[in-house]
Formats: structure tokens, sequence, C-alpha cells
């Protein structure tokens, strides 16, 4: 299976308001044999760490990322995170595993 | 929190089902990787044969899987199967060349969860398309590809290049654009099977390639952001084999329609060895446990340049079919490697297929299309005088 590269993002996509949404033809899902969650795309797997899996959980194309922070702020109380959401949403929109919802 | 996201791999699992449902297909692809034999294996296995296969794999840690064949659509069972293996959590890939597709299959393929089709074409027009498949499938393929997108799937088209058709390569590549695809694999025909017995029809010259590579390169740069294209160059141009299959018994698990399970789907010719069938055996028992899945696994099985290469847990010696069919022993370093002692079966046949394209050089024999009845004389004139690997 592939293992993404580390990618750097280029630009700032995502801002408060933004709702993310996890692509077409990718999935997120819990995989008991790998103890994970991982991605799931044409031909490949992608395992998540426990922070990326916690935030990709939240993605569901209704959320905003600023609702999508408080919420993890209520489940990891004390935990200073609106920077690695705001840097992770630029990551797995490089890697292509969200694409922001547009604007209604 | 960290961006990398990614956490390493745990041991082995058979991430990769083929399932290989049937070997029965409208087309007649002479570059078909399916066994020349095919035409023997009659009994394929039932809806509740692949029911438990799928069941069983999945608790293995299969993730991914593939409905292939020979052409998947003949089995009527295609629909169920794909909502039970969809239940079960896998990611379900349909591969397949359209014939027998029309908007209700997709229709109910969808309301089942398939997560992804990939549609494979013969070449660029009509003519090429028809000649080289041996039926009128184009103009419905085309439909099956618009259709594809209709069904708010990814449009991925599949293109097998060889020496009759690369020289469209632009043609092919405008085609794909005009049908806004997403993803274009131009898959270089792999000599097993068929392909292998039509190798001197189908190995494209080394000007031939010089020509495709940079038409690749100019629309991958073109269309960058819109549509994504794969091109690959034959292993036989290469000097380092392919990892194939990743390792052997290390990621991948086909089953064959009969129910026979082979770490590849080409694994099947090998002397040797009687591959278990999923009719005997649980999924686990083969995996974990055959005498045919473990014995090229590891490094233990390499014979020299592979047991002393530095190189060998990258590629793990190459392909063990392709050692066999070429050298005659499948624990050999794949030819393909220049630091095989037997590379020069493969210049030798790059040289033999540049003189046949010169006309210096002519066939030894006419093209073989795939299908029952090439299957059967070939088992015939097998049974009277086996068919030894080519020896090196």
């Amino acid at each position: 299976m592939a293992e993404a590269k580390e990618i750097k993002p280029t630009g700032k996509v995502y801002g408060a308001d933004s709702v993310p949404q996890i692509v077409r033809g990718k999935r997120l899902q819990w995989e008991e044999a790998q103890n994970c969650w991982v991605i799931l795309y044409p031909e490949g797997m992608i395992k998540l760490n426990n922070s990326s899996a916690e935030i990709m959980r939240r993605i569901d194309g209704t959320r905003s990322v600023a609702e999508i922070i408080s919420d993890l702020k209520r489940a990891f109380p004390g935990v200073e995170l609106d920077n690695d959401v705001y840097a992770f949403m630029e990551v797995a929109h490089e890697q292509q595993w969200i694409r922001p919802k547009p604007a209604q | 929190m960290s961006n990398s996201g990614y956490v390493p791999n745990l041991p082995n699992k058979p991430l990769w089902l083929l399932a290989e449902l049937t070997y029965a297909c409208p087309l007649q692809c002479p570059y078909c990787s399916n066994p020349l034999e095919f035409a023997k294996y009659k009994n394929e296995l039932s809806t509740d044969d692949w029911k438990r296969v799928l069941r069983e794999a999945r608790k293995m840690g299969a993730a991914q899987l593939g409905f292939s064949g020979g052409e998947p659509l003949v089995r009527q069972d295609l629909e169920e199967l794909i909502a039970e293996a969809r239940q079960l959590g896998f990611y379900t890939n349909l591969i397949t060349s359209g014939l027998g597709m029309d908007e209700k299959r997709i229709k109910a393929f969808k309301d089942a969860g398939l997560d992804h089709i990939q549609v494979s074409f013969q070449a660029s027009n009509e003519e090429m398309n028809n000649l080289i498949a041996g039926t009128d499938a184009f103009q419905h393929k085309l439909e099956m590809a618009r259709l594809v997108k209709k069904y708010d799937y990814e449009m991925v088209l599949c293109f097998v290049l060889h020496r009759q058709n690369i020289d469209q390569i632009r043609d092919v590549l405008d085609l794909t654009v005009k049908l806004q695809a997403d993803y274009v694999e131009l898959a270089t025909t792999q000599y097993y099977g068929w392909a292998y017995h039509n190798r001197e029809h189908l190995l494209p010259t080394r000007e031939q390639l010089q020509r495709a590579e940079p038409v690749a390169h100019e629309f991958q740069e073109r269309l960058k952001g819109k549509m994504r294209i794969f091109y690959v160059v034959p292993d036989y141009y290469e000097v380092r084999p392919k990892a194939c299959m990743n390792g052997w018994g290390a990621v991948f698990l086909t089953i064959a329609p009969d129910g026979t399970a082979l770490p590849c789907h080409a694994a099947r010719q090998l002397p040797g060895m009687e591959f278990p069938n999923v009719r005997q055996h649980s999924v686990e028992w083969i995996w974990n446990q055959s005498p045919d899945f473990n014995r090229f696994r590891g490094f233990e099985w390499m014979k020299e340049p592979c047991r002393s290469c530095p190189e060998k847990e990258k590629d793990f010696g190459g392909c063990r079919c392709q050692a066999y069919m070429l050298t005659g022993d499948a624990a050999n370093a794949d030819p393909v490697c220049d630091k095989s002692p037997h590379h020069h079966v493969i210049t030798d046949v790059i040289d033999r297929a540049a003189r046949i394209a010169a006309g210096r050089e002519s066939v030894a024999r006419p093209i073989l299309f795939r299908n029952p009845k090439n299957s059967r004389a070939l088992l015939e004139a097998e049974a009277k005088q086996p068919e030894t690997p080519q020896p090196a």
C-alpha cells in the first residue's frame, strides 16, 4: 500500500468558516486489523495517527473548521490546538483527502 | 499534534484481495494476462463461496478488493457480492471493460456501495479498438465512461499500450481529454499469459518508447490539476526489476475463478506448486500456513546475485513468474535486472523486436486471440508436446 509523502502546504485555503469535506472516492474508516483509522482510496490505504484521526473524524461536510476546533477542545480540554488544526487542513488539502465545500 | 499523520506498517496482512470472478469475457485481447489454459478451469465458485472468502479475507485484514476476471460483469451476482463486500468494510474496485454494463447496472452498483470503477480501453479509435479487442466494443465503452461520471464516480480509464497502438498515444490522450477523464493509466503490456505468447507482436521498440514518453509527459504537464496520467515504461526496458506484488505473499492475494489462491494472478504457471483452493482451506491457513505462500517469502530462497544484493529489500528479486518464464527457474533473479547472468534474454528479445519492426525478420507465429477455442487448442497441443520455458 502506498505511504503518502510528507507534503508542505503551499497556501492557505481554510479559514474559520470553511467547511471541509472528504473528497469523492476516499473513505475514512476504523480498521480493526490495523488498530487505527485509515483513509481508503483506489488501490491504497493511508494509516492515520491519533491526532489526525481525531480531526478527520469530525470532517463531515457540515461543520466549519471553527466548529471542529470547538468540538476538539471539548474532547481534549486544556489542549492548545487551533494552529495544529489549521495546519492539518492545509496538509490534508494538499494530499487531496479533503476539499472546502463551495459557499452556498 | 503532528502534521505527518502516519504510523509505521504493522506485520504483513493480505491487504489486497483480487477476486477473479470468472475467466469468461466477451473480448479476445491478445495481451490478456489470464492463463493460456483458462478453458480448462470451469468450476467457478458459487456466490456463497465468494461471500465466505470475502468474510475470511476481511477478518485477516484485507481492505482493498478488486473485482476482476475475465470480465466480472459476466457474473450476475456481482451486485450481491459488491453489497456484501461493502458491508464488510472493503474498499470495492471494479476492473472492467464496460461490456455487459448499462445504466441500470451502474445504478445497482452505486446502490450496493461500489467505491470505484476502472474502465479499460484497447486503443483510441474505433478501428484499432475493434481490431485489437475483436468486437464492436468501442462506442459502448465511450457511453460507459460517461455513465461512470454521471453516477459520481471518478472516471478512471486504462489503456493497454503495445507495439500495435503505442504510436497512437497522442490520439489516446486526446480522447481522454475529450471524455474529461479524472485519471488515465497508460498501462504497458505485461508479458504473462496470452501477452507472453504474443510477445513478438506486442513488445514496443525502443524508438517507439522514445517517441511516446515525451507525449505522455507533455499531457501530464498540460493537464496538471485536472487529469492525472500514469505512465510507465515496460519493465523489459528497465535495468532493475519491479518489486513484483510488493514481494511474494506480502500484501496480495488473488483468488482465481475456480477458488485457487495465488500470490499473484500469473503464478498459476509455476512448476512444483499446488496452490491451495478456498474450497478446501480457510483463507487464514492459505495465507499463513500453506507451503506455496511461504515459498518465496523473506530472502532465504534467493540465489546470487540477489542473495547478497543491497537492493533485495527494495525489489525482492523482481518477479518469480518472469524469472521462471525467461530463465527456467523461479528462484533466479528476474532477468530484467542487469546484474542477472540471464539479462541477455531480455536484450535479445528487445533486439529482435527492433528487427521485426524494421521488417528485417518476421514473427514466428501469428497473433493468437484470447478465446476458449484457442485456449482449448493450446491445451490439446500441450497434451501432445509439453511446452517448456525458453532456455536461457
